[in-house]
C-alpha cells in the first residue's frame, strides 16, 4: 500500500471535490431534471470515481459508486425520469461515497460497512415502477444504516448490473454528442437517435454510430474529438499544483517578517542620502509589495468553497421540516483568505440552516400569507472597503420582535423593563445572545439555544461582524462583514499620550482637523459627552487617551486617587466642557461670588477644602485630561501658578474670617478680586494662544453600523502592518485587536474599534447590560439607562424626544422646495428623493385639536422647515419638526406608559413632559411610509 | 525535586531570586517597551524581541515588593512560555547557579500570601538564600486578585 499512498491521497482529494461537486449539481438537477448537460456532468463524475476505485482495488467503493452509475445512465438516456427518490439514493450514494473515502483516507481500506442496502435501492431505483414504490415507503434505506443482510448478497447482485448497459464508454463523456450539436454537425434528433441505439445495446462509439447513421462524414467525428480534448485538457488545468496550507503559512508569514523589515528600512532611508541606497529601498518597496500581494492572492479561495456544500444542506433540511427552498448566490467568485474561509464556513452554515429552520414557512403557511410556496434564500458575497460582505437573506417570516423579547425575558437574558424599552432593531439583535432560542422546540436542527452567540463570536474573531435586519412577514437579512485577510493589513497610526497606536483602515471613514477656533468651538458637549458636528451630523467622540485611561497615569499614584472621581463624574454637572472658556470664566466669576457670601455670613465655607486647587469648578477643568495637551503652553503654566495662588489667596480669608478679622478679610478679598482678574485675563490669552496653536484630530471611524470620533494628538501615517496576537496576559483587552512591530523597531498597539467602541459606550449593545450586572463595580462614564433623546416641539406644541441614535441628520429645508408626488410629501435631497412626514400626523391627535389654531406658533425660520432624518437599511424619512429644542441625556429606564400609539412613552425632560416617539415601531408598521398623510403640509403652504 | 538543578538566579530588591535554567530562553538588557493600556497592573509593557512580542512583567509588583525607582531600569528575564515568550523585569543578574538538593527546603510558612504561593522553595547557599520561584503560577496571572491566603 505504501508505493500507492500518493495515489490514494490525490485520488482521495480529487473524489472529495467531485463529490462536493456532485451534490451541486443532484440538486441542480432536481429543480430541472431534463438538464442534459448536469447529467452529463453527473454522470462523468461518477465514472471518475468508479474508474478509479476499481483501479486502486477499493470494490465496495467500486460497487456502490457502479450501481450510482447505472441507475444515471439511464437517468441521462431518459429511460427514467428523475424524481425525489431518485435524488435522494443518489444524494445517499454520494454520502456513502464519501463515508468511504473517508475511512479509506483513516485506515487505508474502504471500511467494513454494508451498502448493500443502498446499491438494492440503487437497483430498484432503475425501473421505474420500483421508483414509485419507493416513493411511497419514503424510508429509503440510508447508508449508515446497517443491515444484516450478507454480503454475498450484494455480490450477487453486482454482476448482473456489470451486464448492463454502459453505453458510453470513457472518453466520451465530455459529450462528444454535444460538440456535434453545437458545431451543427448533427442535429439533436440524430443525436438521440444514435443514442438510443447506443443504449439499446449497440457497443461502438457514438461517432461511429452515426457515420453509419450517415448523419455526418469521419471527418466530422474526428475533429469533434480534437475539439474534446482541447477542452478537456483546459479543464484538467494541468498548470496547477497543490500546495500545503501549512506551506502558504509559513510563507505568509515570512512576508510578515519582510515587510516589518521593509518598513524599517524605509523609515532608515529617510535619514540617507545615497542616491543607490535609496533605488535598492524603492526596488525592495515595490517587490515586497508585489511579493506580499502574490502570497495573499495565493492563498485566497473563493467563498463558493464554502457556497457549494449549501444547497444539499438546504435541500435536506428543507426536506425534513416539509418545506420548499430555493437557493440563489451572487458572487459566489468572491474571493477570501484561506483561514478566513476556515473560520466563517461553520458559522454560515449555522446561519443558513437558521434561515432555513427559522426563517422560512412551511408551503401552506407562506401560500396563506400570499407567498409563493418555494421560499428562497439568497446569498450574495461582495467586495467593499476591503472588506468581504456576505448577506444571507431569506423571504420567510422574519423575526417576531415581541416573540423575541418575550423569550428573552422568560430565558433571564433580559428583564421585562429593558425589553419594553428597547427598539425593534436591538431585539432582533437579542438572538445573539447566549442561550437565546425562540423554537418552540428543541428540533435536531436548532433550537438547543446554541448557536447565534457561537456564530457571532466566531465572525467577530476573524475580526469581522454581523448585524441582522428583518421586516416581519417579509423575511431576515443577515449581514457578515470580515476581513480579506487577518495577516497583513493596512492601518493608520495615531499617537495619543505620547503612544503609538494603529486603527485598522478597514474602520477608517475619514479624518477630520480642527485647527485655530474650530478647535475651541467644534467639539460642543452633551452632559459631558463631547459631539462634532461633522456635515450636520452629530458625530459622537471618543478621546483615545480617556478610553483607555492612560491620562490619569501619568500622575503619580497618589494623586491618581483625588483626581480619578472627576474622572468618573464626567457626566456631572458641574464638570466643564473642554475648552468652553466662557464657561470657565462664569464658573470662576461664580465662585468669587462665593467668597463674597461667605463673608456675609450666607454661606460655609472650609479653608483647607479651599485650598486645594483641583477641587474647584475651573480647577477641575483645568486639569482636566482634555486641558493635558495644552500644558505646554506658557499661558496655561501661568494660569495654573495664578490659580493656585488664588485658592491659596482664599484660604487665607476664610482663616481669617473664621477667626473673626472680618476687616482683614475684606482686605485680602480685594486683593483676591486683583487676582481674580488676572486670572480671567489668563484665560483669555489661553484661549487665544489655543485657537492658535491648538488643533484636534478627529479619527472618523466605524464600528458595527455605528459611527464615531475618536480624538487623538496626533495622525501620524498609513502602513501595512503584521498583525501579532497579544500574549495571554492580555488576551483579555477588548480594545486591542494585537500589536505589531513599527518601522523604528517599537512594539505598537492595534486597536480593536469594535471593543473600543463598546468601551467607551459609543455602541448601546443591548446585551451589555445583563452581561455587565456581574462587573457592577467597573466605573462607568454614564450610567446604564442613560439615552440621548433628541428633543423638538411637534405641531401641538407638545415636546416630543427621539433617540439620537435613530437622527441620521438634521436638516432645513426651505418650503418651496417640498414637493408632492401622488399623496406624498417629498423634497429632493442628497440627489434623491426623501419622503417626509410630518410629526404631529404620525400619531393620534390627543385633543379635540383645540390649540392647534392657534397654540401653532411660526417656527423660528417661517420660510424653512425643521426636518429630522432617519435613515435604515438605505431608506430615509424626514419628520417634519415644529421646532428642534435640544439634546439631552436621560436616564430612560422607568417612561410613563403611553397614551396614545406610537408613543412609547413620557418622560419629564427639563420639568416638561415629554413624549417619546416610537420612530421605529410607526416605521415597522408602516404608518410612517404608506398611508397619506392628511394634513401634513398642504394646510401650511 | 531533582538531584542537581541549575537556576538562573536575579535580583529583585534585594531578594535572591533563581528560576529553572531550562526555562529561561535569554537574559538581555533594558529595552524600550511599550505601555499597555488597561493591562493589569504587573503588565509593564511589550518589547521587541527580534520580531517577537514579549509581554514584558514587572517582578516587583508581581511579587509585591517596593515599586521601583524610576531611574533604575530593570533587566529582563525572558521566560519561555507555552503562550509565547514573557520577560520579567528584574533589578540585576546574577549567575547560573547549581543547587545540591540537600540544601533546598520548603518556603516558611511566615512569608507573606503572594511569595509564598510563587514560591517553589528556598536553597540555603553558603553566604545567602535562593528563593526558587515557580514560573508557571508567576506567569499565571490570573490566579493574582482575590486571593486571601
Amino acid at each position: 500500500m505504501d508505493g500507492m499512498d500518493d495515489i490514494v491521497k490525490e485520488f482521495i482529494v480529487e473524489s472529495t471535490e467531485n463529490l462536493d461537486q456532485l451534490d451541486r449539481d443532484l440538486v441542480e438537477l432536481e429543480k430541472d431534471p431534463s438538464s442534459k448537460d448536469l447529467l452529463a456532468e453527473i454522470f462523468r463524475a461518477i465514472h471518475t470515481i468508479k474508474g478509479t476505485t476499481g483501479f486502486l482495488g477499493f470494490q465496495k467503493l467500486e460497487a456502490v459508486a457502479h450501481a450510482g452509475e447505472n441507475l444515471l445512465s439511464r437517468l441521462r438516456d431518459g429511460l427514467l425520469l428523475l424524481n425525489q427518490p431518485i435524488t435522494s439514493g443518489l444524494l445517499a450514494m454520494v454520502d456513502a461515497v464519501r463515508m468511504m473515502l473517508a475511512s479509506i483516507e483513516a485506515t487505508g481500506s474502504d471500511g467494513d460497512q454494508d451498502y448493500s442496502a443502498l446499491i438494492d435501492t440503487l437497483t430498484r431505483l432503475q425501473n421505474p415502477e420500483a421508483a414509485l414504490e419507493v416513493k411511497a415507503s419514503p424510508a429509503a434505506p440510508k447508508p449508515k444504516r446497517k443491515r444484516t443482510r450478507k454480503s454475498a448478497r450484494s455480490k450477487q447482485e453486482v454482476p448482473p448490473q456489470e451486464a448492463a448497459p454502459n453505453p458510453q464508454p470513457e472518453g466520451e463523456d465530455t459529450s462528444i454528442g454535444q460538440i456535434l450539436v453545437q458545431s451543427g454537425r448533427v442535429t439533436e434528433a440524430q443525436l438521440t437517435k444514435a443514442l438510443n441505439q447506443q443504449s439499446a445495446g449497440d457497443p461502438r462509439h457514438l461517432g461511429e454510430i452515426l457515420v453509419e447513421q450517415g448523419a455526418m462524414p469521419p471527418e466530422g467525428v474526428l475533429e469533434a474529438l480534437h475539439s474534446q480534448k482541447d477542452i478537456r485538457s483546459s479543464t484538467l488545468s494541468s498548470n496547477n499544483i497543490r500546495v500545503d496550507v501549512v506551506q502558504l503559512d509559513k510563507l505568509m508569514n515570512l512576508v510578515g517578517e519582510l515587510v516589518l523589515a521593509r518598513n524599517q528600512i524605509l523609515q532608515f532611508s529617510t535619514s540617507q542620502k545615497d542616491s543607490a541606497f535609496l533605488n535598492t529601498t524603492q526596488r525592495l518597496n515595490l517587490i515586497t509589495t508585489e511579493l506580499q500581494e502574490g502570497v495573499m492572492k495565493a492563498r485566497m479561495q473563493p467563498i463558493d468553497n464554502v457556497w457549494n456544500k449549501f444547497p444539499r444542506v438546504v435541500r435536506d433540511l428543507a426536506m425534513s421540516c416539509g418545506k420548499k427552498v430555493r437557493v440563489e448566490m451572487e458572487g459566489k467568485e468572491t474571493e477570501l483568505d484561506k483561514t478566513i474561509i476556515e473560520a466563517i464556513k461553520d458559522p454560515l452554515t449555522h446561519l443558513v440552516r437558521n434561515s432555513v429552520d427559522h426563517g422560512i414557512e412551511t408551503p401552506d403557511k407562506r401560500v396563506a400569507a400570499g407567498k409563493p410556496a418555494e421560499g428562497r434564500l439568497f446569498l450574495r458575497a461582495f467586495h467593499e472597503g476591503g472588506q468581504v460582505n456576505i448577506e444571507i437573506s431569506d423571504d420567510g417570516a422574519g423575526i417576531n420582535v415581541d416573540r423575541v423579547k418575550r423569550k428573552a425575558v422568560e430565558r433571564g437574558l433580559i428583564t421585562s423593563e429593558q425589553a419594553s424599552r428597547m427598539t425593534a432593531r436591538e431585539a432582533e439583535n437579542l438572538i445573539f445572545l447566549p442561550g437565546f432560542s425562540t423554537a418552540e422546540k428543541v428540533t435536531n436542527v436548532s433550537g438547543r439555544g446554541v448557536g447565534m452567540d457561537v456564530v457571532k463570536t466566531n465572525i467577530e474573531k476573524t475580526g469581522g461582524m454581523v448585524d441582522v435586519q428583518s421586516t416581519q412577514g417579509l423575511g431576515t437579512t443577515i449581514k457578515v462583514k470580515i476581513p480579506l485577510t487577518l495577516a497583513i493589513i493596512p492601518a493608520l497610526t495615531v499617537t495619543s499620550a505620547g503612544e503609538r497606536y494603529a486603527i485598522p483602515q478597514i474602520s477608517l471613514l475619514e479624518l477630520v482637523r480642527l485647527e485655530g477656533n474650530e478647535a475651541v468651538k467644534g467639539i460642543e458637549m452633551i452632559h459631558g459627552a463631547p459631539v462634532y458636528r461633522l456635515r450636520g451630523r452629530l458625530l459622537p467622540l471618543v478621546y483615545l487617551d480617556r478610553a483607555l485611561r492612560v491620562d490619569l497615569k501619568k500622575d503619580a499614584p497618589a494623586q491618581g486617587s483625588g483626581r480619578q472621581p472627576t474622572e468618573n463624574a464626567l457626566g456631572h454637572r458641574s464638570e466643564l466642557l473642554a475648552l468652553d472658556f466662557d464657561a470657565a470664566r462664569n464658573a470662576h466669576r461664580a465662585w468669587r461670588d462665593k467668597i463674597r457670601n461667605f463673608l456675609d455670613g450666607h454661606v460655609d465655607l472650609d479653608a483647607k477644602a479651599a485650598e486645594r486647587n483641583d477641587k474647584c469648578v475651573l480647577g477641575q477643568w483645568l486639569y482636566s485630561p482634555s486641558m493635558e495637551q495644552f500644558r505646554y503652553l506658557p499661558e496655561m503654566k501661568q494660569l495654573e501658578s495664578s490659580h493656585t495662588e488664588l485658592h491659596e489667596q482664599t484660604a487665607k480669608i476664610i482663616r481669617l474670617k473664621n477667626s473673626g478679622d472680618t476687616a482683614g478679610a475684606e482686605r485680602e478679598l480685594a486683593m483676591l478680586h486683583v487676582m481674580s482678574e488676572h486670572v480671567v485675563s489668563l484665560l483669555n490669552s489661553l484661549q487665544r494662544s489655543i485657537s492658535e496653536n491648538g488643533a484636534v484630530s478627529i479619527v472618523v471611524l466605524q464600528a458595527d453600523g455605528n459611527q464615531f470620533g475618536l480624538i487623538v494628538d496626533e495622525v501620524n501615517d498609513t502602513e501595512e502592518i503584521v498583525v501579532k496576537p497579544l500574549g495571554k496576559h492580555l488576551k483579555g483587552i477588548t480594545a486591542f485587536a494585537g500589536a505589531t512591530i513599527m518601522g523604528d523597531g517599537k512594539v505598537a498597539l492595534i486597536l480593536d474599534i469594535l471593543g473600543l467602541a463598546h468601551r467607551a459606550r459609543v455602541i448601546s449593545e443591548s446585551h451589555e447590560p445583563v452581561v455587565r450586572e456581574g462587573a457592577a463595580s467597573c466605573p462607568d462614564f454614564s450610567s446604564e439607562d442613560q439615552e440621548t433623546l433628541l428633543l423638538f416641539l411637534a405641531r401641538d406644541d407638545g415636546r416630543m424626544a427621539i433617540p439620537l441614535s435613530l437622527v441620521t441628520r438634521l436638516e432645513e429645508f426651505p418650503r418651496t422646495s417640498i414637493e408632492r408626488t401622488g399623496d406624498q410629501t417629498v423634497v429632493q435631497y442628497r440627489k434623491s428623493i426623501l419622503p417626509l412626514v410630518h410629526v404631529s400626523s404620525l400619531v393620534p391627535e390627543r385633543r379635540q385639536k383645540p390649540r392647534q389654531s392657534s397654540a401653532s406658533p411660526p417656527s423660528p425660520q417661517s420660510g424653512k422647515v425643521q426636518v429630522v432624518v432617519h435613515s435604515n437599511g438605505g431608506q430615509s424619512i424626514g419628520l417634519i419638526v415644529e421646532r428642534i429644542l435640544d439634546i439631552v441625556q436621560e436616564d430612560v429606564s422607568n417612561p410613563q406608559p403611553s397614551t396614545r400609539e406610537g408613543i412609547k412613552g413620557s418622560l419629564v425632560i427639563q420639568g416638561r413632559v415629554t413624549e417619546i416617539l416610537d420612530l421605529e415601531g410607526l416605521i415597522s408598521s408602516g404608518a410612517a411610509f404608506g398611508a397619506p398623510q392628511p394634513a401634513t403640509l398642504e394646510a401650511r403652504s | 525535586m531533582a538531584e542537581k538543578q541549575q537556576f538562573s538566579t536575579f535580583y529583585v530588591d534585594k531578594l535572591f531570586f533563581g528560576v529553572e535554567v531550562e526555562k529561561v530562553q535569554e537574559v538581555i538588557r533594558y529595552q524600550e517597551m511599550t505601555r499597555v493600556p488597561l493591562a493589569p497592573p504587573v503588565v509593564t509593557g511589550l518589547i521587541n524581541l527580534r520580531g517577537q512580542i514579549v509581554t514584558a512583567i514587572d517582578m516587583r509588583r508581581r511579587l509585591d515588593l517596593r515599586e521601583r525607582v524610576e531611574a533604575d531600569l530593570p533587566m529582563n528575564v525572558v521566560i519561555r512560555h507555552e503562550d509565547g515568550a514573557v520577560s520579567l523585569l528584574v533589578d540585576e543578574i546574577g549567575d547560573v547557579l547549581e543547587t545540591e538538593e540537600e540544601t533546598f527546603e520548603l518556603p516558611p510558612g511566615t512569608l507573606s500570601g503572594e511569595a509564598q504561593e510563587l514560591t517553589r522553595g528556598v536553597y540555603k547557599l553558603k553566604d545567602t538564600l535562593l528563593i526558587a520561584l515557580d514560573t508557571d503560577k508567576l506567569l499565571n496571572l490570573a490566579t493574582t486578585p482575590a486571593r486571601g491566603v
